[in-house]
């Protein structure tokens, strides 16, 4: 007999048995840890999920902040700018002005330095031609300088003519004051008594002349009264030769380079 | 000529006797029940874990897995009845590997007792899913002429399960037994080797016939509120 019933039944127990033991200690356990490594690993995806959601928040809010930050260097910069190109316009000005200035002065001062220029060349030329024509005189003519002019003065005051004879008189005979003699030089006492002739002869007036000495005068004799006077100067052959002088100081360089051209080449011309 | 281990007797009082199928049932018992616990004591819920740990997780998600292809849809249920199926007899015969060890599922009051197991077990799952009165109906279907035939499916089919069982392990030992007594060397190991692996492939057979019973049982009910398309 193949079957033996007991042991059918002790190994039916048996099994059942092993049912309850292989549940107790292989499939509960083993099944619970892989349902907690399951939950677990849930849980870290889950982790892992809101980690990147996180990380991608704080990258957008980083990219926001860089844009942002782009904008204010690009808005600084084009303020900075802006701010350089006004301020180079504003130094540019005042470089100018300041420029502007510069020249008025220096041409002013130009201007007065030419000026005082031509007073001294003026006042030197005056002396240097009194004294040429005190010598010449004296060498040639044995004579002196003053008397020629009280001369020319006295010729002057003979060659009125009966307008303005006229008007002199009536200002001397307006003039509260003494008719005045300005000279250069301190006239001597027959010139003076000359003029004082004359003046009376002329005019046909009873007048008393003073005398005065003018060293600013431009070189001459004048008679004044009441704002008339008559004069003789060699002031106009000053501004004559002063007029030469500077036509030829002022000629521009083609018009000089033309005046010192070859004689042949001004007759072709 | 011995062809069971119930016959090596080492106890007998009347009735009740100690062979060596009780004997190396125990013993394969200890072995799976001591391992598991020994296993199972320290075991790590993280991503780190030890072999035994690793090779007991592949074997329970194996099982499962195989219980919910057959159509089982809550397979940790089933687990434990058909998982101690399995590996009751996979250790039964691995254990062959061992000299004088005789395998208790090379007894037939062994494999008759499995086949009973699976027998009343059938029924029961089959009740606790659809009740006493769904599951006795299903022995009426198709028709109550096949209601018979279902019963004798029922016998046959526990009776295969016992003696298929039963005539492959009994004849693997067999076979290994009467070649070393006329080719002792090398013949038998090959022949314990291809032992091996029919008592492996007996192990997922029984196994998975009695998940398919069980699948039957209580899939008869499940399929009825779905009418089968086009009327066939």
């Amino acid at each position: 007999m193949l079957i033996d019933w007991f042991t059918v039944a002790a190994q039916a127990l048996n099994f059942l048995i092993l049912v309850w033991l292989l549940k107790r200690f292989l499939y509960k356990p083993i099944l619970n840890a892989l349902d907690a490594r399951e939950k677990r690993i849930a849980a870290e995806l889950a982790d892992a999920d809101a980690k990147k959601a996180e990380a991608r928040q704080e990258r957008d809010e980083f990219q926001r902040k860089n844009e942002e930050i782009d904008q204010q260097r690009a808005a600084l910069l084009t303020k900075s700018e802006e701010d350089a190109t006004v301020e180079r316009q504003r130094l540019l000005n005042e470089a100018r002005k300041e420029s502007d200035d510069l020249r008025t002065k220096w041409q002013e001062a130009l201007r007065s330095e030419h000026q005082s220029l031509s007073e001294e060349l003026t006042r030197r030329t005056r002396e240097e031609v009194f004294a040429i024509a005190r010598k010449t005189l004296a060498d040639l003519a044995t004579t002196n300088l003053e008397e020629q002019m009280t001369d020319a003065f006295i010729r002057r005051l003979h060659k009125l003519d009966s307008a303005e004879r006229g008007e002199l008189e009536s200002a001397f005979k307006a003039a509260s004051t003494p008719a005045i003699v300005r000279s250069t030089f301190d006239l001597p006492s027959a010139q003076r008594s000359a003029i004082e002739g004359v003046v009376k002869d002329v005019l046909a007036i009873e007048t008393h002349v003073q005398f005065e000495t003018a060293p600013d005068l431009v070189s001459g004799i004048e008679l004044s009264a009441n704002g008339h006077k008559v004069a003789w100067s060699i002031g106009n052959y000053l501004a004559s030769l002063q007029k030469h002088v500077d036509d030829l100081l002022n000629v521009p360089p083609k018009a000089a380079t033309k005046a010192i051209a070859p004689p042949e080449q001004q007759a072709n011309g | 000529m011995r062809l069971s281990p119930d016959d090596i007797i080492f106890w007998q009082y009347g009735f009740i006797k100690l062979n060596a199928t009780i004997v190396f049932t125990w013993a394969v018992m200890l072995v799976l029940a001591v391992g598991s616990t020994v296993i199972t004591r320290h075991l790590s819920t993280g991503l780190k874990r030890s072999r035994w740990q690793n090779l007991l997780e592949i074997v329970v998600t194996a099982i499962q897995g195989q219980i919910e292809e057959v159509g089982l849809s809550q397979p940790h249920k089933y687990l434990s009845f058909l998982g101690t199926i399995f590996l009751f007899v996979a250790t039964a015969s691995l254990c062959t590997i061992i000299p004088g060890y005789e395998p208790p599922t090379g007894s037939l009051s062994t494999t008759v007792a499995l086949a009973l197991c699976v027998f009343v077990a059938v029924p029961l799952f089959g009740i606790e899913e659809q009740g006493v009165g769904g599951y006795l109906k299903s022995y009426l279907k198709p028709t109550v002429i096949m209601l018979p035939f279902n019963i004798i499916s029922e016998l046959s089919r526990t009776l295969a399960l016992a003696v298929r069982l039963f005539g492959n392990m009994m004849s693997g030992a067999m076979i290994v037994g009467i070649l070393l007594t006329i080719t002792p060397f090398i013949f038998p190991i090959v022949m314990s080797l291809l032992g091996l692996l029919t008592g492996m492939v007996q192990a997922y057979i029984f196994s998975i016939l009695a998940t398919v019973y069980i699948a039957a049982a209580i899939r008869t009910r499940q399929r009825e509120p779905q009418p089968e398309p086009g009327g066939k």
